[in-house]
């Protein structure tokens, strides 16, 4: 409680440092065209770590409009920070969750940045510490898979903490659910039970993808996780981080 | 904004037939509508003001229906991520569906609307669903009750078939949702109802897949390939080593009607669920309608049910295993029904089986316990050691090497002043992890016979049975540390998917 209280001195937002990603190929779990199994990632820079309390709460002394208790119900459900008022002890380097894709957006904005696209993240999400595509590597994948089995109540550690990936960037495993611009994209653009049959080919179509594929429990989870979200929803295990365009600010 | 990931997994996994309600097998088949017509009036709208369902944690079971209409049924269930044991100090991070595995138990009749509630608890870290078998429709409520943590979904659906049936999330992936705990099963009684017996149970099978091998201590993460090489660490009833045994056994007074609803929730292996000393005197094999009489094992596939019904004539303790029996023994399906009464000696006379049966979990506890929060704290010492090693040892080597180590006739050698075990520590601990067979000499004798490889003692539990035996009997040696077994073990060859 205490903590929230002080920190109410107004900060600017701190925006965390961009790495640039030269791009590259990579085989998402469910193509969106069967026939291009692999999809090319262009260009583009992504911040290093997830977005923290502390920089979330400078963001919302600048834009009141983004305080808890503030927020349309249809930009950010019940949930949306609510641990801030709850007394809940949150560091200010822990990554920020219960915001919802409005407001994570939003944040973005404010520094002339956006979400990264579900290509963009699932490229750079595919490095381990030294490799850039480590999705044949069965012991870093089951690494990450052994992130779901530890207890959920755990307190989140504090972003940047361990050996960051091959790109330079940390924490796109094993701390938070991320945010992505295009969360819905995969397979909720209408309604799929009334999609036909054209639909359902599509996704069956994936029968093909290669047995290491289907291997990649971690993915899956990650595809199930997003598409079980709408733009108002917060949880306590989801943040976020920006992205933005080669050249920019 | 909701999906049919999971369907959709399923039937990719299942081979993609062409539709998503090929995820299973519940297309509404004329049979399921002559089964309605034969029932007689059980359809129709729900009378009465709506119920909540009475939902109870295994081994227990709703009190039945008690309605002669169909009525709206309102169920609310709440999806938990928890550590809970998995055996005796060992912690595994379950995923349940009402802080139980198997999850609530559900009790409705046959034409009821069923208003689903499922509720994500907001500590969760995963998107659930449920997929209830007794539901007829694509999915089986999954692509509607698709829910992010800190979240609900509701969905209602009419129970058009009596029966025995299992619900599961449906998530991908599917298989760890399973492998996690996320089963349970409803019953649709049929119209009339189920005959008056005196008691009935919840049990339910599930296999489980952990890194550590069986009954090594600490929190056990799941492990994604012995699940796929349908390599089972566990293979449970009621999601726990200790859930069904001592205290918790479930109880029965002689000559009372019993009738437990049995599940297997899988993810793979399907159960030969057999009750030693018992033979059903009916079953409804798979949770249908047909019943079988006089079975003394019935097979019931993951995904499915069955309901068992037996008298028990004779005072004791009954035991519960799935009789593919190294599950039994080396894995933990094992349970226990206690019957109290009068001596029926004309029906049976003996000891009781548990002992038997058992025998691996007599060990005392306490010691081993010390021993290992000792090993934590860098503080173990000999006399810890020879104490743990001692229960361990009871319930491990004595049955052939006797209690008292002197072994047994020309087949269990003596570990008593035994020049063997002393003469090489390594080559002892090597005949423990591995077994040892052919020809040997002990103190002058000769033996030529077969020791099966201890492989489910994991490096401390054989350091301190090899420090007990080693300073027990008349042996005189030093202790036998952890690390020296982690050693042994490395440079043994074991064949891939073997216990390790
Ligand atoms: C199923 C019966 C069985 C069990 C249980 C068993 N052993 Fe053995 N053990 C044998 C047999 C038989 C031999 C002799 C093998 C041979 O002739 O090659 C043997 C040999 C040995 C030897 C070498 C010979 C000697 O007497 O010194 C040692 C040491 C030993 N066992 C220790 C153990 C320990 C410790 C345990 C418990 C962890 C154990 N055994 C459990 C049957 C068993
Ligand atoms: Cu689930």
């Amino acid at each position: 409680m205490l903590l929230h209280l002080y920190i109410a001195v107004a900060v600017a937002q701190v925006p965390t440092d961009l790495v640039a990603i030269r791009g590259g190929a990579y085989r998402p779990l469910y193509p969106a065209d069967p026939e291009v199994p692999v999809v090319t990632v262009g260009p583009f820079r992504l911040e290093s770590r997830p977005v923290t309390v502390g920089q979330y709460r400078a963001f919302v002394q600048a834009h009141p409009a983004w305080a808890p208790g503030k927020v349309p119900a249809v930009r950010a459900d019940e949930s949306y920070l609510s641990r801030w008022s709850s007394g809940a002890t949150l560091a200010d380097e822990q990554p920020v969750t219960e915001v919802s894709w409005f407001a994570a957006r939003a944040y973005c904005a404010a520094l002339g940045r956006r979400l990264p696209t579900e290509d963009e993240w699932e490229l750079v999400a595919r490095a381990s510490t030294d490799a850039f595509d480590a999705s044949a590597d069965e012991a870093w994948l089951a690494e990450i898979l052994a992130w779901y089995g530890r207890p959920s109540t755990d307190t989140l550690s504090w972003v940047g903490r361990g050996t960051p990936n091959r790109w330079g960037v940390h924490d796109m495993h094993g701390l938070v659910w991320e945010w992505v611009e295009d969360f819905n994209n995969t397979l909720v653009s209408a309604d799929i039970r009334e999609a036909g049959d054209d639909e359902r080919s599509r996704f069956c179509g994936v029968g093909a993808v290669s047995a290491q594929d289907v291997k990649d429990y971690a993915n899956f989870m990650r595809v199930a996780w997003r598409s079980a979200l709408e733009g108002r929803t917060t949880t306590r295990n989801l943040g976020f981080r920006c992205a933005a365009d080669e050249e920019g600010p | 904004m909701r999906n049919i990931i999971g369907l959709l997994t399923l039937s990719l996994h299942f081979g993609c037939q062409g539709t998503v309600r090929a995820a299973h097998d519940e297309a509404e088949t004329p049979t399921s509508y002559t089964a309605l017509e034969v029932a007689g009036g059980a359809m129709g709208d729900p009378v009465g003001s709506p119920i909540h369902a009475v939902l109870t944690s295994p081994p227990e079971v709703p009190p039945a229906v008690d309605r002669t209409t169909p009525a709206k049924v309102v169920v609310e269930l709440e999806v938990v991520e928890k550590v809970m044991p998995i055996s005796e100090g060992v912690d595994y991070t379950f995923w349940t569906f009402g802080g139980t595995v198997p999850g609530s138990f559900i009790r409705i009749r046959q034409g009821d609307t069923v208003e689903f509630h499922l509720q994500n608890h907001p500590d969760n870290k995963m998107p659930h669903n449920i997929d209830l078998h007794a539901v007829t429709g694509p999915g089986g409520g999954a692509a509607s009750s698709f829910t992010a943590p800190g979240n609900q979904s509701q969905f209602s659906f009419q129970a058009l078939n009596p029966g025995l049936f299992v619900y599961h999330c449906a998530t991908a992936p599917v298989g760890m949702h399973i492998a996690n705990g996320m089963y349970g099963l409803i019953l649709v009684e049929p119209p009339e109802g189920l005959a008056p017996v005196d008691r009935e149970y919840y049990v339910m099978q599930g296999d489980w897949y952990t890194v550590g091998k069986y009954r090594e201590k600490g929190l056990q993460p799941f492990d994604m390939q012995k699940g796929i090489e349908e390599n089972a660490t566990y293979v449970l009833f009621n999601g726990s080593e200790g859930a069904l045994v001592g205290d918790n056994a479930l109880q029965a007074k002689v000559g009372e009607h019993i009738r437990l609803f049995v599940g297997n929730g899988g993810p793979n292996l399907v159960s030969s669920f057999h009750l030693i000393g018992e033979i059903f005197d009916k079953v409804h094999f798979e949770g249908g309608s047909l019943v079988q009489e006089q079975v003394q094992t019935t097979l019931i596939p993951a995904g499915g049910a069955a309901i068992v019904e037996f008298t028990v004539e004779a005072p004791g303790t009954y035991v519960l295993v799935d009789h593919s029996i190294f599950r039994a023994f080396n894995k933990g399906a094992v349970g226990m029904l206690k019957v109290e009464g009068p001596d029926a000696k004309g029906v049976y006379s003996g000891k009781e089986v548990d002992a038997v049966y058992l025998a691996d979990k007599a060990a005392p506890a306490a010691p081993i316990a010390e021993a290992s929060q000792a090993t934590a704290a860098g503080t173990l010492s000999l006399a810890q050691q020879v104490d743990a090693g001692k229960a361990l040892f009871q319930g491990t080597c004595s049955t052939c090497h006797q209690p008292d180590g002197k072994g047994l006739g020309d087949v269990f050698p003596p570990l008593a002043e035994s020049d063997f075990l002393m003469a090489d520590v390594e080559r002892s601990i090597g005949v423990v992890l591995n077994g040892l067979s052919g020809p040997i000499e002990v103190n002058g004798r000769r033996f030529d016979s077969v020791m099966p490889p201890m492989s489910q003692l994991n490096d401390d539990e054989v350091a301190h049975i090899l420090t007990y035996v080693r300073n027990s009997f008349g042996n005189k040696g030093d202790a036998v540390s952890p690390e020296q077994v982690a050693r042994v073990r490395a440079t043994t060859e074991r064949p891939q998917g073997a216990a390790h």
